[in-house]
């Protein structure tokens, strides 16, 4: 398998992870979900940042982000597929 | 092929209390902060010994001094330190210190500044100093188990590639090592707050359970709740995480609780700087998120190497502990490489297993244990950072 762009904790999740530096926006990444080697493919929809999200579905505000499997907050803006999900249109549920 | 752990033995030496360092320090000891000058005096006449100066020890009370004395002692008595030579500026909290010490059967002397002055306390202790390097030096190593070390954890600077490639990296390690009878420890109270219900269910026991959950229910309402004016979105996460990606708390203590593997449970939740009292296992222990801080804790427990999972590249040492980073971010490797000892970027490439990068760091691990300097020993960072808990009178 050639080297993925994004990697997924679980197929429960509606985000993954840049893995790779300077990824353009217009990429076909490869996206492996990491709990069973399993792939996709996801065109990203910004330059985003290695270590920072994307979303996998269309998210709306109110939505819970799902992470690990698990609820990690929820959105406060809304994100088409392929958009950046970070503090700017997610928080947590706790502060 | 996989690892042979049962006939995994590491060169280090066997205490008096018998168990086995890592390091064979001779550590120059303050009691307090004013006594830190004639400290850093005697370590610099005498060659080989380390002085470890702090910000604390006057004026506490209650529970805060418990905590102090209990981490000066923990440090003196880990095991990673040959002997000790303690200095105070009065002879009573400097008595309580050593005697703490000497429990262990290690050989500790203490001094006192007050009718005496720097000048010749320095003298007598640099003496006694001397003594303890010629003694400490020619303790021989031996062959030790693996399962004999007290291996600790806390990631920093964390991003989401801790929670993919580090983080699981040292589960993994605790997996293979624990079932043997490693004494493992994680902490980080605040930064378990998202994923605490699930830190609860990973206890062995109810009783571990329920001292957890009384431990973070604590933290949560007298410290969190009591002190915050808006949320804690500005500390945690950090900014260094949220430049990594990483957007609130619940994601980072998900990532966070990696680090205790798949199979491996906690037998018991201790205080901060608390030695583990129920044998072999992993534990628990109440402590900052604050990196220098929570190893200090761990340090003073009496566990004697440190695995740092890092994203974005903290570079947090400790005087006595060897603390071993482990990365798998690769802007991190390619920008800050030389604070890096186990390389992990090849879980994100999916290049390289959770189960290989865990058998690299049991090999980092036997490699510190048998004398390789880690990255943060090499870049002389000690940082020691003592929890306090409360003003002091």
């Amino acid at each position: 398998m050639s080297n993925p762009q994004l990697l997924v904790h679980d197929h429960e999740d509606n985000v993954g992870v840049v893995v790779v530096e300077n990824l353009a926006a217009g990429t076909d990444m490869l996206c492996v979900v990491t709990a069973d080697n399993s792939d996709f493919r996801l065109t990203a929809k910004a330059d985003i940042q290695i270590g920072h999200k994307v979303a996998l579905k269309p998210l709306k505000a109110g939505d819970t982000v799902m992470k690990y499997g698990e609820d990690i907050g929820k959105m406060v803006g809304d994100a088409e597929v392929g958009a950046h999900v970070h503090t700017h249109n997610c928080k947590t549920k706790r502060w | 092929m996989a690892l042979d752990i049962s006939n995994t033995t590491v060169s280090a030496w066997r205490r008096e209390n018998g168990r086995v360092g890592v390091r064979n320090h001779v550590v120059i000891l303050p009691v307090d902060d004013i006594s830190n000058a004639a400290c850093e005096a005697v370590a610099n006449n005498v060659k080989g010994t380390l002085a470890i100066p702090h910000a604390y020890g006057r004026l506490q009370f209650g529970e805060d001094l418990d905590l102090h004395f209990r981490t000066i002692i923990g440090t003196g008595a880990n095991p990673n330190v040959a002997a000790v030579v303690v200095i105070g500026i009065e002879p009573e909290w400097t008595k309580v210190i050593v005697d703490g010490i000497a429990r262990t059967g290690k050989p500790v002397t203490g001094f006192s500044i007050e009718q005496k002055g720097d000048f010749e306390t320095i003298r007598q202790a640099s003496w006694q100093a001397k003594e303890y390097v010629h003694w400490a030096t020619e303790l021989q190593k031996e062959d030790c188990p693996i399962s004999e070390l007290w291996v600790s954890t806390k990631c920093g600077e964390s991003d989401t590639t801790t929670g993919l490639s580090s983080c699981p990296t040292v589960g993994n390690m605790y997996d293979k090592l624990l079932p043997h009878g490693l004494y493992g420890c994680f902490g980080e109270t605040s930064e378990i707050t998202g994923a605490e219900h699930i830190c609860e269910k990973r206890a062995a026991t109810p009783e571990a359970a329920a001292k957890f959950k009384k431990i973070w229910q604590a933290y949560s309402d007298d410290v969190i709740f009591a002190h915050q004016t808006d949320d804690l979105s500005d500390s945690q996460p950090t900014k260094g995480n949220i430049l990594g990606g990483l957007t609130t708390i619940e994601e980072k203590a998900l990532g966070n609780l990696e680090k205790i593997g798949k199979k491996s449970s906690y037998i018991d939740a201790m205080g901060p700087a608390e030695a583990p009292s129920k044998g072999p296992g992993l534990y628990f222990m109440d402590s900052s998120s604050a990196a220098a801080e929570c190893v200090t804790l761990m340090a003073a427990g009496g566990y004697v190497i440190h695995t740092f999972p890092t994203g974005q590249g903290n570079v947090v040492g400790n005087p006595i502990v060897p603390v071993i980073k482990i990365s798998g971010n690769p802007r991190t490797l390619r920008t800050m490489s030389e604070h890096i000892d186990v390389d992990v970027t090849g879980v994100l490439s999916r290049e390289q297993t959770i189960d290989e990068a865990g058998d690299a760091l049991i090999d980092m691990i036997v490699r510190t244990a048998n004398g390789r300097a880690t990255a943060a020993e090499a870049l002389g960072h000690r940082e020691f950072s003592m929890t306090k808990l409360y003003r002091s009178a």
